[in-house]
């Protein structure tokens, strides 16, 4: 696999950074790839912009960080009117439908998904918002296996809350794979 | 998944390496970017039975690893930037007895309190000359986890070796980043136990008389000799003395027993170095940057090479001097003012030929910060 | 076992100036080891800088001088890794209390197990007679020419406040009671302080017109009394010696040996 430089960013307490680490994660313990992660620190990870970058790879990353992301997730306003400058050409900008307008020309693919709209309507818990991006994300990138989401998740939450994460990453895969056919 | 496959922090990649090569007393005070590593020791140190201790500051977190290693335990501290001033006396107390332990600097941006949250190498000559008076040092880093986890490893044979504090100086980039890492084997690295006396119980034991090698055997403090520890200059009972012959000889001792050693201390890695008309030098989280560089101008058919110093102190002036013979040009790439910058200066033959390419505004130094250096170096302009 | 055997005696003449009281607290400290019966192979003592760390050098223990007012950190490093052995920290006012104040009201909180002598001078004596945090309000001194304006500690409610679970004072007159608390102190489980006035007849008696070291006692013996003594009630100016606090309240070692079976547990919950 070509090296993917993605950036998570939304505002803190929108669980992006643990939805990058566990993307990370997955590529690296369950798929054999290689993977940094790291996060803007500070008050930032406690509310404000928050942003956390990911490289997937199949050969040794160097430079951790993303200067010009492949993939851009922007889960907020402010983000996305920070970030969507950086984009790659020709890479994807993955947004929420409550929280983005996406009224900027940017030279990539632009999906806009009702990611939380159908969290809170389906599962009625804004805590797995995150895993649903991350399912959408998966869905249109093919970065990684659901299996290997789950099996990190397996690792992080208590077995009781592992079958609405799993729900909550379903409903992203089904995003996601609707709208690519459209 | 292989059990000992990991995607964890280079925090985290420095407490597995700690753990690896047998620490079980850690005593520090919370401070950012190096908390992780007492966080996470507080959960490890009491399973396996050892002990962890968040003490009122980072003096007395430094007093009390020096007394528990005095005791035959391996230790370990963390701290950052002010606290890593804060060290200094105690740092000092450790190298005038000659007693093990490993203080990491995960550093942050300074003076004073600084940048918390990004990333610098500014406490390169802090680790070098913070605490007063002559004095040699140790004073290792690493740019991945893998290599995290092995240098810390390194730190504490070096510091059970010689006798000595070793600094692990880490920076903000490096402690925060995930990243995979396979903890090695049992066995895999070799690990360097702590030389005992072999003096009998009711012999007269010198704690500080040197053997030929230089090395000085010691006896768990509280055990079965008696004896006197003191940061004043010592006889070899260890107690307090001013005779200049003594004064001498020990001061000599403690300087000469690691910089005569630099041979085996230098730890170094480098890349394409064979026809490399520039030669770049850095190490931490910069030499990454300057590694992506590297290999991207080199598929280019670019003539740049790259030396990874992991070995900071004593500095392998001898290397650098034989490496960097045949290079137009040397550029040292750092996230300071030129503190490396200015020791490969006295290296080489040609200072005029060192340049420094820095970036000190708490941002990790990007391949292309470090690119148009090089094009503005050799003129040819941004 | 004779006094003798519990001193290096190939490092004696010791430094101190002649009638100062801080002998007379090595040999109290002395007598009440003896009296406990403890091996001295099982005694640590750490001291840190100044006229008082240096007992630490005339004693056959485990000793080992420190840094100026981190004696208790590096003790408590070393009671951690070795918590059988019986700590021994003597610290002057200075020392303890100025650039070690904070090291000691943490390690009185912690309750860790070792007893921690104050030999309170008033004064920094190795330095030359500056004034300390004990000196007092109205004092004079080396660096206090035209009168000391810093108000004392009173070392008793300092380390009452901070949690100590033994808390004693005594002075260089009463070398019997010394015995006796610092006997008590070290057979205490737990943060012991013991307060000792110790003369300084050098500097701090000197610049403060005390007269003869024999002057000095003395003055401790008129000005001081026992805890709720008939004496103290007629005239409450007078200093109370004897044990202020004296209370079992979970040691630190101790505990921390419960946290390591707690996650020792919590590892073999996980492995089963």
């Amino acid at each position: 696999m070509e090296k993917c430089r993605i950036i998570f960013s939304g505002s803190g307490g929108q669980g992006i950074i643990t939805a990058a680490v566990i993307l990370a994660e997955a590529a690296v313990l369950y798929e054999d790839m290689m993977a940094v992660q790291s996060q803007a620190y500070g008050p930032q990870a406690r509310g404000g912009v928050s942003r956390s970058d990911v490289i997937i790879s199949d050969s040794t990353i160097d430079f951790p960080k993303v200067i010009q992301p492949n993939v851009l997730i922007c889960l907020t306003q402010a983000a996305y009117n920070a970030y969507s400058p950086l984009i790659r050409p020709g890479g994807l900008l993955l947004s929420d439908e409550k929280f983005v307008n996406t009224d900027r020309k940017a030279d990539a693919r632009q999906i806009r998904l009702p990611m939380y709209a159908t969290v809170m309507e389906t599962i009625k818990k804004p805590v797995v918002f995150n895993i649903c991006v991350l399912g959408a994300l998966i869905s249109l990138t093919k970065l990684v296996k659901p299996e290997s989401i789950m099996n990190v998740l397996e690792t992080r939450i208590p077995q009781e809350l592992l079958k609405m994460n799993n729900e909550a990453l379903d409903l992203g895969i089904k995003m996601g794979t609707t709208c690519f056919r459209s | 998944m292989k059990k000992n496959l990991k995607f964890i922090q280079g925090n985290e990649a420095c407490v597995e390496g700690a753990l690896y090569a047998g620490l079980d007393f850690f005593a520090g005070y919370p401070i950012t970017p190096s908390t992780e590593i007492a966080e996470m020791l507080s959960i490890r140190l009491p399973q396996m039975g050892g002990k962890f201790l968040q003490m009122e500051d980072e003096i007395a977190s430094m007093c009390a690893i020096i007394g528990a290693s005095l005791t035959g335990h391996k230790v370990m501290t963390a701290t950052s930037g002010p606290g890593f001033s804060l060290k200094q006396e105690a740092l000092g107390y450790a190298i005038m007895t000659e007693i093990p332990c490993v203080i990491v600097n995960v550093q942050r941006g300074g003076p004073s309190t600084g940048n918390p949250t990004h990333v610098s190498q500014g406490d390169v000559n802090q680790s070098r000359w913070g605490t007063h008076g002559d004095h040699a040092i140790i004073v290792l880093t690493a740019s991945n986890h893998p290599d995290v986890f092995a240098i810390t490893v390194e730190a504490f044979n070096m510091a059970e070796t010689y006798r000595t504090p070793v600094i692990l100086l880490f920076d903000e980039v490096i402690g925060h980043m995930r990243e995979r890492l396979v903890i090695p084997q049992k066995g895999e690295i070799p690990l360097v136990q702590r030389l005992k006396t072999e003096v009998k119980r009711d012999v007269d034991y010198h704690p500080y008389l040197p053997r030929e090698d230089g090395r000085l055997p010691m006896s768990d403090f509280g055990g079965i000799h008696r004896y006197n520890v003191t940061g004043l200059f010592h006889d070899m009972w260890g107690f307090p003395t001013d005779n200049p012959q003594v004064v001498h000889g020990l001061l000599r001792h403690l300087v000469d027993k690691i910089n005569n050693n630099v041979h085996q201390i230098a730890r170094w890695k480098e890349y394409f170095l064979e026809d490399a008309a520039t030669i770049l030098i850095s190490y931490g989280s910069s030499a990454r940057s300057s590694l992506h560089l590297v290999k991207e101008r080199r598929a280019r058919g670019e003539q740049l090479g790259l030396i990874e110093l992991q070995t900071l102190w004593p500095f392998p002036y001898g290397m650098i001097r034989q490496k960097c013979e045949n290079a137009r040009t040397i550029v040292v790439v750092e996230m300071n003012m030129g503190q490396i910058t200015h020791e490969v200066k006295l290296a080489v033959h040609d200072p005029g030929k060192v340049f420094l390419a820095n970036r000190i505004d708490g941002e990790l130094i990007t391949p292309d910060d470090i690119k148009k250096i090089i094009r503005l170096i050799q003129g040819k302009g941004v | 076992m004779p006094i003798k055997d519990y001193i290096r005696e190939r490092f004696f003449p010791h430094l101190w100036c002649s009638g100062c009281g801080h002998g007379i607290v090595l040999n109290a400290l002395l007598r009440a080891i003896e009296a406990l019966g403890i091996n001295k192979s099982n005694i640590v003592m750490v001291s840190g800088i100044g006229c008082s760390s240096r007992i630490s050098g005339y004693v056959d223990f485990h000793t080992m001088h420190t840094l100026h007012g981190r004696a208790l950190s590096f003790a408590t490093g070393i009671k951690m890794s070795r918590p059988e052995l019986t700590l021994i920290v003597p610290m002057g006012d200075g020392d303890a209390l100025a650039i070690g104040g904070n090291h000691f009201i943490h390690t009185a909180r912690r309750n860790i197990d070792m007893t921690a002598i104050i030999m309170n001078n008033r004064t920094y004596g190795m330095t030359g007679g500056q004034y300390s945090p004990l000196s007092g309000f109205g004092t004079l001194a080396t660096t206090a020419p035209y009168s000391n304006i810093d108000h004392d500690f009173d070392v008793v409610e300092l380390a009452k406040a901070a949690g100590a679970s033994f808390v004693a004072r005594s002075t260089t007159y009463h070398v019997q009671q010394l015995t006796d608390i610092l006997k008590a102190a070290i057979e205490h489980k737990g943060f012991s302080a013991v307060e000792v006035l110790s003369q300084c007849p050098e500097y701090f008696g000197r610049k403060n017109k005390m007269g003869t070291p024999a002057d000095m006692l003395e003055h401790y013996k008129e000005n001081t009394t026992t805890i709720g003594s008939k004496k103290k009630q007629e005239n409450p100016n007078l200093l109370e010696r004897g044990i202020f606090v004296q209370k079992q309240i979970p040691e630190y070692c101790s505990e921390y040996d419960k946290i390591i079976e707690k996650a020792k547990k919590a590892v073999e919950g996980k492995t089963e």
